[in-house]
C-alpha cells in the first residue's frame, strides 16, 4: 500500500529547502522500492520546524522536522514511513502542544489538505458555507456575518457585516468584491500562508460575499513579493471554475461570479484600500479622499466590498457553523479568532490562531519559547510597521482591539515582531520614519514631508545635537502627522516612534522618567 | 531570447491585455516578465493603446518599486530590511551583501520590505528562489552557487 507523505510547499518551507527534501524523498523511495504518495501541503505554521515532513499512519499523522535533504536517507532507515522513531520525530502532529493549544477556525485546513485538491477541500467541510449561503436571501447572509461580530482582519477592524450592508443597499448594475492581499506589514504572513495553503477557502469567502451584496466580479490584489501565492491562487481559480464553483450559474443557482488575481508592484501604500483601487484601475497608488466610501463609489466608481484575506476566509465557517458558533470565541467586542503571527527574534515563531484575549506574554513564552538569541526580550511591535512598540509592562494585557486602543497600541493584522535587548529603539523609531518616507504616496503633506523631517530630527536626536529641542519638534511633528494625514501611512507612523520614545527614553539619551507622550 | 524583436513583443503584449479593465499594470508586468525590464521606448506605444499621456504611463512605472526601466543584472537579489529581519541581523547581512555585490556584473542587491518569511529571518530572494535564516556565510555559499551556474 502506498504511504502518504506530506512535504509543505509553503514559501517558508521552500525557503528552507522543502523542494530538495521532497525530491530526495521521491528518489529515496524509488531506490528502496517503497510506494509513496507525495502531497505538497500548506504549512502547519510551526515555522521553526520547517520543512516539517509528515507521514500518514493508522494512529494519525506523525511529524518530523526540521528535515534537510541529508536527513532523508536516515529517515527511511528508521522506517519513518511507518512512523518509526527518529531524532527528528515530533510525534503525532495533532498532539503537538503548539497546535493543540490553538483554536483553528479560519486555518482549519491549512497544512492538512492538498491546497489544490478541491475534493480534499470538500471532504474537509469545504463549500459547506457557500451551499448554505445559496439557500439564503442576500440580506440574510449579511445578517449572519453581522451577527458573528467579524471585524476587518486587515487592521482597521471595521465590522464586516456593516460594510457589506452598505454595498448591498447601494443601487448599481455592477458591484465588485476586492480582496486586499497586499500584506506588506513586516511580521505578517497569515494571508500568504492561507493563500498558499488553502486557496479555496478565500475563493469560497469571496463568492459568499458576492452573493451577499450582488457582485459579479472579484479581484484579489496580491503583492508581487508573493509569487507562490499568486501561482496557487491562479491554479485554484481554474480548478474552482471547472467544478462550477466560479463562473456563471454557480452550482445551478443562476448566480455568476468571476474572479481574477491582480499582481501588485511593490508599493506598501497600496495596502491602503483607496490606493489599492487606484492601482487596480491602472494608476499610481495614490490615496483617495473619503468620502465617498468605497462601499458606495469604489472600484471603477462602483459599489465595492474591500476586505482582507483573513476576513473573507473567515466567512465560510461563519456560514457553515452559524454566527453564534463564531461569536462564542473571543472577548468584548473582538469576536472570533485572530491568526496571530509570531515573528522576529523568537525561538518558535509561527502562525498561532487563537481567540481574542490571549496575552503577548503567553504568545512569546508559552508558544514562542523566548528570544531566538537566548537574550531577554526588550520590545515587541504589534500590528506591523505602523504599530506601537510594547514594553514588558504591557505584555499581560489581553489582545483585544479595545484593550490595545486603551494602551495606545494596535492589534492590526496580528503581527508580533519580537526584539531582544540589543535592539536600539531610537534606531527603530528612525527606521519607522524612513519607511514612511520611502513608501509615502505623496498625496498629503504631513506624511510626504513629515516623514523626511522625522528622519532628520531623529538623526539629530541620535547624534545628541540640541536633543531637548529636537524631541519637542519630534513630538509636534508626530502630532501633525497623527491628526493631519489622509490615511494610516502618515497617520500611524507616530505609533512606533512615540511608543519607542515613551517606553524606552534611555535609548533616546533621556533619563528613564523621560518625556510623557500620547 | 525571444526571437521576435522587442517592439513586436511589446505590441503583442499590449494587444493581449489592453481591453482588460485597469490594463496598465498587467501590461507593465507582462513586459517586465518577458524582457526583464520596461524599455522606455515602449511608453509611447502603451500610452497610445490605452489613451493615456506618456507622462501618466511614466508616472505609474516610476511610482512602483517593482518596475525597472534599465536592463537588470543577470541575478536579482532582494534582501528583506523590514523590522522582523532587522531583529535577526538583516542590517549586517545587507552590508555584507552590498560589499560583495559592488563591482559584480553578475548580480545586483536591492532592499525589499518584507517577503513574508518573518518567523525565519533574515530572508532574501535570489531571482525567484526564497531563502530563510540567511547568515553572511550562507549568503556567500548561495552566491558562489549562482556564480558557478552562470
Amino acid at each position: 500500500m502506498s504511504v502518504k507523505i506530506f512535504v509543505p510547499g509553503d514559501s517558508a518551507a521552500l525557503a528552507l529547502g522543502a523542494d530538495d527534501v521532497a525530491q530526495r524523498i521521491s528518489a529515496e523511495a524509488a531506490r528502496r522500492n517503497i510506494s509513496i504518495t507525495l502531497v505538497r501541503n500548506g504549512s502547519r505554521g510551526m515555522l521553526w520546524l520547517e520543512p516539517l515532513v509528515e507521514v500518514q499512519t493508522e494512529q494519525g499523522r506523525i511529524a518530523y522536522g526540521p528535515v534537510t535533504a541529508d536527513d532523508v536517507a536516515s529517515l527511511f532507515d528508521a522506517d519513518f514511513q511507518q512512523g518509526g522513531a527518529h531524532e527528528l520525530s515530533q510525534g503525532l502532529t495533532e498532539e503537538m502542544a503548539y497546535l493543540k493549544r490553538q483554536e483553528r477556525l479560519t486555518f482549519a485546513r491549512v497544512g492538512i489538505t492538498d491546497p489544490l485538491s478541491i475534493d480534499d477541500y470538500i471532504e474537509h467541510e469545504g463549500y459547506k458555507g457557500l451551499r448554505q449561503a445559496l439557500t439564503l436571501a442576500a440580506a440574510a447572509i449579511v445578517q449572519q456575518v453581522t451577527e458573528s461580530g467579524l471585524r476587518g482582519r486587515g487592521g482597521a477592524a471595521f465590522p464586516t457585516g456593516i460594510k457589506w450592508q452598505t454595498v448591498l443597499k447601494a443601487d448599481a448594475a455592477q458591484k465588485y468584491i476586492v480582496c486586499n492581499a497586499d500584506e506588506g506589514d513586516s511580521g505578517t504572513f497569515a494571508d500568504r500562508m492561507l493563500m498558499e495553503g488553502d486557496p479555496f477557502v478565500l475563493i469560497e469567502g469571496m463568492t459568499i460575499a458576492a452573493l451577499a451584496v450582488g457582485a459579479t466580479q472579484g479581484y484579489i490584489y496580491v503583492r508581487s513579493e508573493y509569487p507562490h501565492a499568486i501561482a496557487v491562487l491562479n491554479k485554484a481559480i481554474v480548478v474552482a471554475r471547472a467544478a462550477n464553483y466560479l463562473g456563471s450559474d454557480i452550482l445551478g443557482s443562476a448566480k455568476t461570479f468571476e474572479l481574477e488575481v491582480r499582481k501588485a508592484a511593490g508599493a506598501y501604500v497600496c495596502g491602503e484600500e483607496t490606493a489599492m483601487l487606484e492601482s487596480l484601475e491602472g494608476r499610481r497608488g495614490i490615496v483617495r479622499a473619503k468620502p465617498p466610501l468605497p462601499a458606495i463609489e469604489g472600484l471603477f466608481g462602483k459599489p465595492t466590498v474591500i476586505n482582507n484575506v483573513i476576513s473573507l476566509a473567515s466567512v465560510p465557517i461563519i456560514m457553515s457553523h452559524g454566527a453564534a458558533f463564531y461569536k462564542d470565541y473571543g472577548m468584548g467586542r473582538s469576536r472570533g479568532t485572530l491568526p496571530f503571527q509570531l515573528a522576529g527574534n523568537i525561538k518558535q515563531g509561527g502562525l498561532i490562531e487563537k481567540a481574542f484575549g490571549v496575552t503577548l506574554r503567553e504568545m512569546m513564552y508559552d508558544f514562542g519559547g523566548g528570544a531566538a538569541s537566548g537574550r531577554a526580550i526588550k520590545a515587541v511591535q504589534v500590528g506591523g510597521p505602523l504599530g506601537a512598540y510594547l514594553p514588558e509592562a504591557q505584555w499581560d494585557t489581553p489582545m483585544d482591539y479595545e484593550a490595545y486602543t486603551a494602551l495606545w497600541a494596535v492589534l492590526g493584522h496580528g503581527g508580533i515582531v519580537v526584539h531582544d535587548d540589543t535592539a536600539d529603539m531610537a534606531k527603530l523609531a528612525r527606521y519607522a520614519m524612513k519607511f514612511c518616507a520611502i513608501e509615502s504616496c505623496g498625496k498629503c503633506t504631513p506624511c510626504r514631508i513629515g516623514a523626511v523631517r522625522g528622519v532628520e530630527v531623529l538623526d539629530k536626536v541620535i547624534a545628541n545635537q540640541d536633543r531637548p529641542a529636537q524631541l519637542t519638534l519630534l513630538t509636534d511633528l508626530c502630532d501633525t502627522m497623527l491628526n493631519g494625514s489622509m490615511c494610516a501611512m502618515g497617520g500611524m507612523t507616530p505609533y512606533p516612534v512615540l511608543s519607542a520614545l515613551k517606553h524606552f527614553p534611555q535609548d533616546f539619551g533621556l533619563a528613564n522618567t523621560g518625556v510623557q507622550h500620547a | 531570447m525571444n526571437p521576435t524583436c522587442p517592439s513586436e513583443q511589446v505590441a503583442s503584449i499590449i494587444a493581449t491585455h489592453q481591453d482588460r479593465p485597469g490594463a496598465l499594470l498587467p501590461i507593465l508586468h507582462a513586459i517586465q516578465d518577458a524582457m526583464g525590464f520596461i524599455p522606455p521606448d515602449s511608453i509611447n506605444e502603451i500610452a497610445g493603446a490605452l489613451n493615456l499621456s506618456r507622462a501618466e504611463v511614466h508616472g505609474v512605472i516610476t511610482f512602483y518599486h517593482y518596475f525597472q526601466t534599465t536592463p537588470p543584472a543577470r541575478h536579482q537579489i532582494q534582501i528583506c530590511c523590514a523590522e522582523a529581519c532587522q531583529s535577526m541581523g538583516s542590517e549586517r547581512l545587507m552590508q555584507h551583501a552590498e560589499a560583495a555585490a559592488s563591482g559584480s556584473t553578475n548580480y545586483a542587491v536591492h532592499p525589499v520590505y518584507c517577503l513574508g518569511l518573518c518567523a525565519t529571518s533574515p530572508a532574501m530572494m535570489i531571482d525567484d528562489q526564497l531563502h530563510a535564516r540567511v547568515t553572511p556565510d550562507k549568503f556567500d555559499r548561495l552566491i558562489n552557487k549562482i556564480g558557478s551556474e552562470s
